[in-house]
């Protein structure tokens, strides 16, 4: 009986984890356009990228503003692989990284060792 | 309602003005600015609306990490601005910035608090005058060594952190490990002892704080990426010590729940110790990626502070980010020079190692370029500023670093891919380990699966992975730019060490690109010397390059040179000119017929010379034939070993040249070219490269960088070679400060050898992980009984990324095979 119970459990408890770390989604933003037509939004860095989602327009400047509140040496660095742009984000100041999308797509934005992760989608 | 200063959006609680009940303020500022002159905001005209001054905030959003473009005779100013609270700030402080005189361009952003001033010759005061006359402060950013140090204070501070953790851990980990084992060491009173249960429940409580103190940061780090939907280390951490901890202490409050005494054992230790070493692991780990980027702070720690210039007729010493472009500097033996420049006047030796990794010190005179934060050695010199702050050479070889070293290599995308799988299967692995040692498992199952999916969880280890590449990228792109090798991308490294064919544009690149006298050989009356003065006396006043070199050839031997009483140059053909009252005529075989030279005698000799790729030029003496006198591109001097050691690389060169066949395969055959592809016209040499492609071979060109973008854009990989400041660095892929072949040969062997640390970074990270987990999950207990204990797999996990980055940093001690041999 237990043995089907440890099973059973343990077969729900896999399912979780695929659901909740690969198939569900974290937080989306769309990014605000300022006066001078930038799109802009402000990320917080602490163990992930809070929101790890940016929708933004392509063909139009995009401002990301990087606010790192943690001194983990995982996340201090920033990387737009598709854009070609980095950025070193010290620990409590903003950095803003900008870069224009031209082409509508999904792209990948993660710390310099793949871990923490976020994508920017271009619409 | 709106703030009429900023035209932002504010809400009831916004601040007013009195008299103004309709408009409410972002802030204090807006509403003095507003108070101040109320009808700059207001207009009649329309009727509740009110009419606004707006200013884009961002006119042209550079690139994070793009070079700062060297602009003409404008300069750049950063300068950090305290006091802003809105983005109407940015819009005042844009507008005062814009209204001083000089200024092109001012952006502000309010983000970094900095603005970015496109100046043409303002002095630094006036700019921060006008910031503070609009009612903030400014200061000029010397941003590289700032962040550098708060970063290395943060770092600190961190690893500081990080050992007084451990030591409180490994502490409480020695009498907890001793307590755990009563069959193991004496003097531990017998197990379900009432004497015994009082010790374990002593060590429940004092591991606690190892667990939630030394700990913390697992469980923070875990937590914060719980939220983002995402795992780490932490992760698997956290859950390890945190389910050895919980089913210790169930144990031991609960026993009931365990019928089998076996059952009731408690594994604090595993909690203590995997604590105590994951954190030194950690500490230890910062220590080594500080020294990753070692090579990028000797970089940013040698710019020079202060400079010395001339300013109203005296010396003074002024701050490095007050220097302007034109400004006249004084540098004395044994300083630095502060900024790029040209000498004006005296002379000097100068150690440019620092930039160009060349070791001898290169002389200087009035018209050389000098290059900022290189040394002066012997003599006193002055020189005029051409570049300054974020345009310097230096300046810009440091953002090229930091933004490759920012870079990914194609390798590390694969891996990418890998680590966003990485610790949730390891988490699920750890689920299918218990299910499995809970079923199929001998007596006690439960203990056994607890204890392997613990050690599952612990040994796992996604940093190692994660380090593998960038750590080695950081180092080999450092190292790269200590010896004069600029890398502009971790792509360029990763297919530098694939290369197979390396081609050459010769002009420039395996010879100096100027002419120089080879051979002077007298065919009638007048002797060598006397028809080298003569020749050379008659090309005193021209102009062309083959003329020069035989000027500079006849000042070389010592001989001494006459005034041309008359000079006559028939372009393309030769000159006439009278000296001493002889006559001479220089030129081609043609000329010497047009002139009524006879001069059959000097074509086979024209012939031989043409063989050996240099350009003969027949000299007639009033009337007759005097020799012939030969100039050719000289040779680099390092040329010959570099390809040398091309060749032993196994790689094949080719050399490009526009040159006849003839000569270009004299030149070959010196230097020992496998390759001649000649007679190429200077827009053909993309397709030449786009060729050598079609026969599958991973193409490098190397070149000036000016003439030849569209082939370096072409090739695999693009080397664009330099001398002093004037380096294109824009236009290659790997950028050769020094302008020598042995750069190739040094990138070349620093790709090889930072990839193959790369590929054993990984290759010992995937093992590592590959072979652990199934053996801590217990692959080998059906065959031989073997059981790996979780203080062991601990250690493995605290060790394997100091591993990783230890070899890394094994990367700062390679050394140019060619700069060895020169030193030796």
């Amino acid at each position: 009986m237990n043995v089907v119970l440890v099973n059973v459990g343990g077969l729900a408890l896999i399912a979780l984890i695929v659901w909740y770390f690969w198939l569900s989604s974290g937080s989306t933003t769309t990014a605000a356009v300022t006066v001078g037509g930038v799109q802009e939004t402000r990320i917080v860095v602490k163990g992930g990228y809070s929101p790890d989602t940016i929708r933004v327009e392509a063909g139009r400047p995009v401002r990301l503003i990087f606010d790192r509140q943690e001194v983990s040496p995982c996340s201090e660095r920033v990387v737009f692989d598709a854009f070609g742009v980095s950025a070193e984000l010290p620990t409590g100041n903003e950095v803003p990284v900008e870069f224009t999308p031209t082409e509508p797509g999904e792209y990948e934005f993660a710390c310099q060792m793949g871990m923490l992760r976020g994508k920017v989608i271009v619409s | 309602m709106r703030d009429p200063v900023c035209e932002m959006e504010v809400g009831a609680e916004s601040l007013t003005a009195d008299g103004y009940p309709d408009v409410g303020f972002c802030s204090e500022h807006c509403r003095s600015a507003f108070v101040a002159d109320p009808d700059k905001y207001l207009t009649d005209d329309h009727e509740g609306e009110l009419q606004i001054e707006t200013i884009d905030v961002v006119k042209e959003p550079a690139l994070v990490g793009a070079p700062a473009a060297a602009s003409g005779s404008s300069e750049t100013v950063h300068l950090a601005i305290a006091g802003m609270t809105c983005s109407s700030c940015v819009a005042t402080i844009e507008k005062v910035l814009a209204a001083t005189p000089g200024v092109i361009d001012a952006r502000v952003n309010f983000a970094s608090e900095e603005a970015t001033i496109e100046v043409n010759d303002v002095a630094i005061d006036a700019l921060t005058a006008a910031v503070a006359g609009a009612g903030y402060t400014a200061r000029v950013v010397d941003d590289d060594v700032d962040d550098g140090d708060a970063e290395a204070e943060a770092r600190e501070k961190l690893y500081r952190t990080l050992l007084r953790k451990f030591w409180f851990a490994a502490i409480v980990s020695l009498p907890v490990a001793y307590f755990s084992y009563p069959e193991l060491f004496p003097g531990i009173p017998a197990k379900g002892s009432t004497a015994l249960n009082l010790i374990w429940g002593a060590m429940a409580l004092l591991t606690l704080p190892v667990m939630l103190w030394s700990g913390g940061q697992f469980y923070t780090g875990a937590w914060s990426a719980f939220k983002h939907r995402s795992a780490n280390m932490y992760t698997l951490i956290a859950t390890g010590i945190t389910a050895a901890w919980l089913y210790s202490t169930t144990a031991l409050l609960f026993p009931g729940l365990f019928p089998e005494e076996r059952l009731r054992d408690v594994f604090f230790d595993v909690t203590a110790v995997v604590t105590a070493l994951v954190v030194l692991g950690m500490a230890l780990e910062i220590r080594a990626r500080a020294k990753t980027s070692e090579a990028l702070k000797k970089l940013i720690g040698m710019q020079a502070k202060t400079a010395r210039v001339v300013r109203d007729g005296e010396e003074v010493d002024i701050p490095i980010e007050a220097v302007v472009v034109g400004d006249i500097i004084v540098v004395r033996p044994g300083e630095k020079i502060p900024v790029d420049g040209l000498v004006v006047s005296g002379a000097s030796a100068v150690d440019e190692s620092m930039v160009t990794g060349e070791p001898i010190p290169t002389e200087k005179t009035a018209g050389d370029s000098v290059i900022g934060s290189t040394i002066n050695k012997s003599g006193s010199f002055r020189f005029e500023a051409t570049r300054v702050g974020k345009d310097t050479m230096l300046s810009q070889i440091i953002q090229m670093v930091r933004d490759a070293q920012g870079s990914k290599a194609p390798i590390q995308r694969t891996v990418d891919k890998v680590a966003g799988y990485f610790v949730p299967a390891v988490m699920i692995v750890g689920v299918l380990t218990f299910m499995t040692w809970y079923t199929f498992g001998p007596n006690p199952a439960l203990l056994y699966a607890v204890i392997t999916t613990v050690t599952v969880l612990v040994i796992a280890c996604p940093c190692a992975l994660g380090l593998a590449t960038p750590t080695s990228l950081m180092v080999g792109i450092g190292k790269g730019a200590e010896n004069g090798i600029l890398i502009k991308s971790g792509d360029a490294l990763e297919t530098a060490h694939r290369i197979t064919t390396v081609v050459l544009d010769k002009t420039g690149t395996v010879t100096m690109g100027k002419p120089s006298l080879t051979d002077v050989i007298a065919l009638g009356s007048v002797d060598e010397d006397s028809l080298l003065t003569l020749a050379a006396s008659a090309e005193k006043v021209s102009e062309h390059p083959l003329g020069e070199a035989i000027v500079i050839g006849a000042k070389d031997r010592g001989l001494t040179l006459s005034e041309p009483e008359t000079f006559l140059a028939t372009p393309g053909h030769g000159i006439e000119g009278t000296v001493d009252g002889r006559l001479i005529v220089l030129g081609n075989l043609k000329y010497m017929t047009d002139k009524g030279v006879a001069a059959g005698a000097a074509e086979s000799v024209i012939e031989r010379l043409a063989d050996e790729g240099k350009t003969a030029m027949v000299i007639g003496v009033d009337g007759e034939l005097g020799g012939i006198i030969a100039v050719a591109d000289t040779i680099k001097e390092d040329s010959l070993a570099a390809i040398r050691r091309m060749h032993e690389l196994g790689l094949e060169v080719a050399m490009l040249t526009g040159d006849n066949v003839r000569t270009a395969q004299a030149i070959g055959a010196k230097v020992g070219i496998d390759r001649i592809l000649a007679e190429v016209l200077p827009e053909d040499k993309a397709n030449e490269v786009k060729k050598l492609q079609a026969e599958g071979k991973v193409v490098a060109m190397v070149g000036d960088g000016i003439n030849d973008a569209p082939a370096l854009a072409q090739a695999d990989v693009g080397l664009a070679m330099g001398t002093g400041t004037d380096v294109a660095m824009e236009s290659g892929d790997i950028t050769l400060v020094k302008g020598s072949l042995t750069g190739v040969v040094t990138a070349i062997e620093l790709s090889q050898a930072t990839m193959r640390n790369i590929y054993q970074n990984l290759f010992g990270a995937f093992a590592y992980n590959t072979l652990g987990i199934p053996i801590a999950a217990g692959v080998f207990f059906p065959f031989f009984g073997l059981l790996l204990s979780p203080l062991l797999a601990g250690a493995a996990m605290a060790f394997s990324s100091v591993t990783v980055v230890t070899n890394a940093n094994r990367l700062r001690r390679w050394q140019p095979t060619l700069m060895k041999e020169t030193v030796r």
